[in-house]
């Protein structure tokens, strides 16, 4: 079994790249876990798709407002300089290029860029959420992942073979095992686990790793 | 001029068979459950209004609201983004049986549609659903090296939603993030019905907080208790 990080640590890791005065948005869901990692020396500004500028965290069990919530219906609290605002002003934020960054999930993320992180296929009820709006606003667009499916298929693939989300979106990906930017329809490996060959990486990835410099260590705490 | 409206039942009269109604909230924050239960009762009372075309973020959630509007058979299509919640049963259960018809809009793309039916707006682009299958047989045009997907305005025969504050010539405040798409479907809707914490005098409001002009608003009727979608879920309760 190889050594992987853990979604923490994935996401951790993704919150290290992000800079003081950053307005960010994360998906529902593990990509909410950044927002505890956040570097205490810097000021992000989270936004969520439902009206909300600079929310913090819950609340304790008890105190909920729930007219208080954040995208996945969680209740949430209010910091210094919140603002809320109704859903077009909401998305001309994401649209409009005016978020720093927006990180995400996957199923699937293509060297291209192409994301595929809302629909598992035909079957069931299809739903979509803002996650179509979010990869074509934010700057940047990233993705937190697992490198490999449950079943050991890799989730970085030449070609999605799932529903795509977006076209040539997504910039940078931070995996269980890797840190990979999006560049010109290749995936450049800049960071691995030290420990882990480039051969076992690339073993476990669908797409050609490119070596555009040096490949520095991923080294992630215990959180 | 008077907006307000005594009961529930006067403020819903004219919501008839067939309607594309919006339905203001998201989740269960600005979900204005009292009205929504109040066309209920007229359902199980008069067999009306049935066939309708709901627009809203989310299908309804547990036993309440939207969701006890499906369970009881008034609604043909739901027009949302996101059709899942805690207890998705009610939509799920009759969508897999094919009884209820969905059509599926990125959130963003859903607001926009919204805010372009109150504005007069036939049709815009976005960048929105570009290369998937939520954007085949829509038009697509290139602008400035990017490649968009035009989109169509939506407008309703009435949105019902919820305000904290009204005052009697229609402006409305909001609690809190509450607000979600209320002001947009205020503006898409040929009738708009709040459901309002509080109605107060014209002049109470300071104009400056007014988030919805009183020209977007054709009937308020005050709900002083209002409650919250999650706190009846939590209780377990079924309407």
């Amino acid at each position: 079994m190889m050594h992987k990080l853990s979604n923490a640590q994935i996401a951790w890791r993704a919150a290290q790249d992000i800079t003081d005065g950053a307005y960010v948005n994360l998906g529902i869901g593990f990509p909410e876990m950044v927002a505890k990692f956040q570097p205490p020396d810097r000021q992000a500004i989270f936004h969520t798709e439902n009206g909300i500028l600079n929310f913090g965290e819950s609340p304790p069990e008890g105190e909920e407002d729930w007219d208080l919530i954040n995208a996945g219906k969680k209740a949430v609290t209010l910091k210094p300089g919140a603002s809320f605002f109704h859903h077009a002003d909401s998305f001309a934020m994401v649209r409009g290029g005016h978020l720093d960054v927006a990180i995400l999930g996957a199923y699937e993320v293509a060297e291209t860029g192409d994301l595929a992180n809302w629909s598992t296929g035909p079957k069931g009820v299809p739903a979509v959420g803002g996650a179509m709006d979010l990869v074509h606003g934010a700057r940047r667009v990233a993705v937190i992942t697992d490198h490999v499916t449950r079943d050991g298929k890799p989730k970085l693939v030449k070609n999605c073979t799932l529903p795509l989300t977006g076209v040539a979106c997504v910039s940078r990906v931070y995996t269980s095992l890797a840190v990979i930017d999006i560049e010109g329809g290749r995936f450049v490996l800049r960071e691995k686990l030290p420990g882990l060959s480039l051969d076992d990486l690339q073993a476990v990835t669908g797409a050609q790793l490119v070596i555009g410099g040096a490949v520095g260590d991923l080294i992630v705490p215990e959180v | 001029m008077d907006k307000s409206v005594a009961t529930m039942a006067a403020a819903i009269a004219d919501i008839a068979d067939g309607m594309t109604i919006m339905i203001g909230g998201f989740g269960g924050s600005g979900a204005p459950i009292e009205l929504i239960h109040a066309l209920i009762d007229r359902f199980r009372a008069t067999g009306s209004p049935k066939n309708l075309t709901i627009v809203n973020n989310n299908a309804g959630n547990g036993r309440i609201g939207i969701a006890a509007m499906i369970d009881a058979g008034m609604v043909a299509k739901m027009v949302c983004s996101f059709p899942r919640s805690a207890d998705p049963r009610a939509f799920t259960e009759k969508y897999l049986a094919g009884e209820i018809g969905l059509e599926l809009v990125p959130q963003g793309t859903l607001a926009e549609r919204i805010r372009a039916g109150g504005a007069g707006i036939p049709a815009f682009y976005t960048p929105t659903s570009y290369g998937t299958d939520l954007a085949k047989g829509k038009p697509t045009a290139q602008f400035d090296g990017r490649m968009y997907v035009q989109e169509r305005w939506l407008k309703a025969d009435a949105a019902i939603i919820k305000a904290e504050l009204a005052d009697r010539q229609g402006n409305l405040t909001y609690r809190k993030a509450a607000r979600n798409f209320s002001p947009l479907m205020a503006a898409a809707a040929s009738v708009t019905i709040v459901q309002a914490t509080r109605i107060v005098e014209p002049g109470a409001i300071d104009p400056e907080a007014v988030i919805t002009p009183g020209i977007f608003v054709n009937r308020i009727v005050e709900i002083s208790d209002a409650q919250q979608e999650e706190a009846l879920m939590r209780a377990g309760v079924a309407y």
